[in-house]
């Protein structure tokens, strides 16, 4: 069951609109009048603001974004909500998830994981500095490395499988080649890539092993040259520390979503570095962000304890996935190969899984002895991993 | 300052606030009642099952759930057991707890400082000496090293607050040593606990914050700024710019977004080997890697489910390496395939080193669209004419419109191509159409 409740004093007929709203008093002249949210902030803002320039540009910008409103309210008469039009939609049956693997070695908090194209391989990072490469099917370690910072709170798999790419507090974003010589030291062919002024919160190559994008702690996202360490595209327009970012698998494959503290999702054109979409209707900060498989909508997870559904071309929220027993935040998310299921880890130690559609929550995992840090889905869609702040790292299946 | 944004971290803090105080209602809350405790009675204790029995109710979940939710009250120290204070767990049986008081509540975020936590330890001393255990005496020596100059201080503050404590009557003497412990065990959890309070790297709220690593390491920001203090000029164009784009963008119908969504997870749902399991195995729960082996990128004999996701979308079959092989050998046999090697050539210059994009371009022109070339590409005039001309400047970009245009031509091919062959299009993909001879069936 989703549980939405709205709380609300009056509803009615707008004194400045007419339109029909929930109302709030607005005293102007010692006349107390009912307008609705829209309205009264504007008349707030034109006796407090009116003199500064900055004051009359927000009055115009709440403009905007009320024509926005109306016209959108215009477009969908009736809110659709995906729950709704899921009613014909079987219920999904008993749901059946174990932990099938568990890896143990890292002696600190897990802090990132992502797998590798083969299916099997997961590069992991965490707090004491240790990124380790492990093949997960026989639980055996394959590479270590030491970075020479704490909090390694960003880790990506190359897609040919030959490099990794890992940053943190250390500001930059380093990729390593992976190579099976035990002679050869990795730290030795260390390449280093980005270089944000705040830790990296976030990595991902694109297509290939040459290019990477980052998210960074100083609200901006970039795309870099990896032989090269140039900087081809950055993103700004984050108010505050950008907290993750998913490459969109679309055809013609161009943008990329991030989402940040500043409780913005914002939708990023790689090729010209502008912001082609933005949703704000998360109450916290936005701890991840991920495709559905389409490529016409994202999930995202946030610490006020929602995972919500946003539609690109809808240009909206379309679903909450919320229920009032979970009160910690939501910290990763990521769908099944189909979308038919979003796997989501929170900072209570669990991991829920909502039902996309029917926007109920099918099951809930317990395992782990502490916060959930990072879930991934493996790229066949078989497993999936969640590295939690006791040290390990488990695959459900 | 630094409570402010760590509050904002922490909401669920103040979300465990509000099941607490509902939990207390009077008509709504849990039972309550009264506990003989030695040869005292304390009342509006709660028993640990009763609190379960509470939360299955009114949150409709699991006992499971619940008593994972009651534990998470006890370890933020909302709530503690009376008869061992020392143990922050939740016991579903009738171990009494009590309520912590909110000049305690986590959500307050007071900082804890040594010198409180100096006292406290010199209270317990005295009160019964050898009362501390392990790392409460190791930290009781720490903290004399450290505030020697205080430690008369200490001490005093310590007895004064004992002495006050004796005038109150036995029972209360011993909820509020128990609150105050519940509150320390909180804030400096034995060694093996893990701090409930630990946040990871602090986050700011300030656009472009300057990184300085303070002595633990983590970064801290100059001063979180109020809630205005960015919101410039700036800010407010570029939110306008935001809503203008906004404004003149086509929206389609949510109904219609939400139709696709179940289209798109029905024809996928036996594709998906959580929804549906996978054949022979999924290999994480059997434990033998054959489904991998059957499924390899370049498998002589692709299985039956990978061709039949080939015909979802033109992208499925470019991706899948097998599939890829397929349409190229289509293509020769049309006499086309420069296609779908131009669209190689593009996509490799597309995500391709930077300093290896002049190369590339020089060489995709040579071979595909220079007039004369030995596979020259079939393309609108309109674009190629673009192309030339952007070809002066050479970017990774520089090929977009004829890759794009390239790209559309070999799906409307494959559409073609498909529905001639009498292979399952997306229309059909859900009916049992046999396929052609040579893939396997699984």
């Amino acid at each position: 069951m989703c549980d939405q409740t709205f709380l609300v004093n009056v509803f009615g007929s707008c004194d400045k609109c007419f339109k029909q709203r929930a109302l709030r008093p607005v005293f102007k002249k010692s006349q107390q009048l009912s307008y609705c949210s829209m309205c009264a902030e504007i008349h707030i803002l034109k006796t407090m603001y009116q003199r500064e320039e900055g004051g009359i540009l927000r009055f115009i910008h709440l403009k905007r974004k009320r024509q926005y409103s109306s016209s959108w309210f215009h477009l969908c008469s009736h809110k659709a909500n995906v729950h709704q039009v899921a009613e014909r939609v079987e219920a999904l049956g008993q749901f059946v998830m174990k932990t099938r693997r568990t890896l143990k070695g890292h002696g600190n908090k897990v802090l990132c994981m992502d797998w590798c194209k083969d299916k099997r391989r997961i590069v992991s990072s965490s707090q004491d500095g240790k990124v380790i490469v492990w093949d997960s099917f026989t639980t055996n370690k394959e590479h270590a490395v030491t970075m020479p910072c704490t909090w390694v709170m960003a880790c990506a798999y190359a897609p040919s499988g030959c490099a990794i790419a890992c940053g943190g507090l250390d500001n930059k974003c380093s990729v390593y080649p992976l190579t099976f010589d035990k002679n050869e030291n990795m730290a030795a062919k260390k390449k280093s890539v980005a270089m944000h002024t705040n830790y990296l919160s976030a990595c991902s190559f694109t297509n290939s092993d040459m290019q990477i994008l980052t998210a960074s702690g100083d609200g901006t996202c970039a795309l870099w040259d990896v032989e090269s360490g140039q900087l081809l595209q950055s993103f700004h327009g984050h108010g505050a520390d950008v907290l993750c970012l998913d490459l969109a698998p679309s055809e013609t494959g161009n943008t990329f979503v991030s989402g940040g503290c500043d409780k913005k999702a914002m939708v990023w054109d790689m090729r010209s570095g502008q912001c082609v979409q933005a949703f704000e209707t998360h109450e916290s900060d936005i701890n991840s962000v991920r495709y559905y498989p389409s490529g016409d909508a994202f999930a995202s997870g946030s610490d006020d304890a929602t995972c919500r559904l946003y539609d690109l071309r809808a240009d909206r929220e379309v679903a909450i996935y919320s229920k009032e027993s979970i009160i910690f935040g939501a910290s990763s998310v990521d769908f099944s190969l189909s979308g038919r299921l979003l796997f989501a880890g929170y900072n209570d130690y669990t991991i829920n899984v909502w039902d996309v559609l029917k926007g109920s929550r099918v099951s809930i995992l317990f395992g782990h002895e502490n916060r959930v840090s990072t879930l991934r889905v493996s790229p066949d869609g078989t497993a999936f991993c969640s590295g939690s702040w006791d040290h390990t790292l488990r695959v459900w299946a | 300052m630094a409570g402010v944004r760590a509050g904002a971290q922490m909401p669920h803090l103040s979300k465990m606030e509000r099941v607490v105080v509902s939990m207390q209602d009077p008509d709504q809350g849990v039972k309550m009642r009264s506990q003989r405790l030695l040869i005292t009675v304390i009342p509006h204790m709660v028993a640990g099952s009763d609190l379960v029995e509470w939360l299955i109710q009114k949150y409709c979940i699991s006992e499971e759930e619940a008593l994972h939710l009651g534990t998470l009250l006890v370890q933020h120290g909302y709530l503690y057991p009376l008869r061992d204070p020392r143990c922050l767990v939740l016991r579903p049986d009738d171990t009494p707890y009590r309520f912590q008081t909110p000049y305690f509540w986590t959500s307050t975020l007071w900082p804890a400082t040594e010198l409180d936590y100096a006292i406290y330890l010199a209270k317990k001393n005295i009160r019964k000496p050898g009362a501390l255990v392990g790392h409460e005496k190791e930290h009781y020596g720490q903290l004399h090293r450290k505030i020697n100059h205080a430690w008369d201080l200490v001490v005093m503050q310590a007895r004064e607050q004992l002495r006050a404590a004796k005038q109150r009557r036995k029972g209360d003497r011993l909820v509020m040593a128990c609150q105050e412990q519940t509150y320390w065990l909180v804030n400096r959890p034995p060694p093996g606990v893990p701090s409930v309070l630990e946040q990871g790297p602090e986050r700011s709220s300030c656009t472009a914050g300057q990184a300085q690593m303070s002595p633990q390491g983590l970064p801290s920001n100059c001063s979180p700024p109020g809630p205005f203090q960015t919101k410039n000029i700036d800010f407010y164009k570029r939110e306008m710019e935001l809503c203008r784009k906004a404004l003149g963008r086509a929206r389609v119908k949510s109904s219609v977004c939400l139709e696709a969504y179940l289209k798109f997870s029905s024809q996928r749902e036996l594709h998906d080997p959580i929804m549906s399991g996978c054949l022979p195995g999924n290999p994480w729960v059997t434990d033998d890697d054959t489904y991998w082996t059957l499924n390899a990128p370049s498998v002589a004999v692709p299985t039956k489910l990978r061709v039949e996701r080939w015909g979802f979308s033109f992208q499925e079959l470019l991706e899948d390496p097998v599939g890829r092989a397929h349409f190229m050998a289509f293509l020769g046999t049309e006499f086309s395939a420069e296609n779908l090697s131009f669209w190689e050539a593009c996509e490799e210059l597309r995500h391709g080193g930077q300093a290896q994009v002049h190369a590339m371009v020089d060489a995709v022109y040579q071979q595909f669209l220079a007039p004369g070339a030995a596979r020259w590409v079939n393309i609108d005039s309109r674009t190629m004419e673009r192309t030339l001309e952007g070809l002066h400047q050479p970017h990774r970009y520089v090929l977009d419109d004829a890759q794009l245009h390239i790209y559309m031509l070999m799906k409307k091919v494959s559409v073609q191509a498909r529905r001639a062959r009498g292979v399952p299009g997306p229309v059909t993909a859900g009916s049992a159409h046999p396929l052609p001879t040579g893939c396997w069936h699984a």
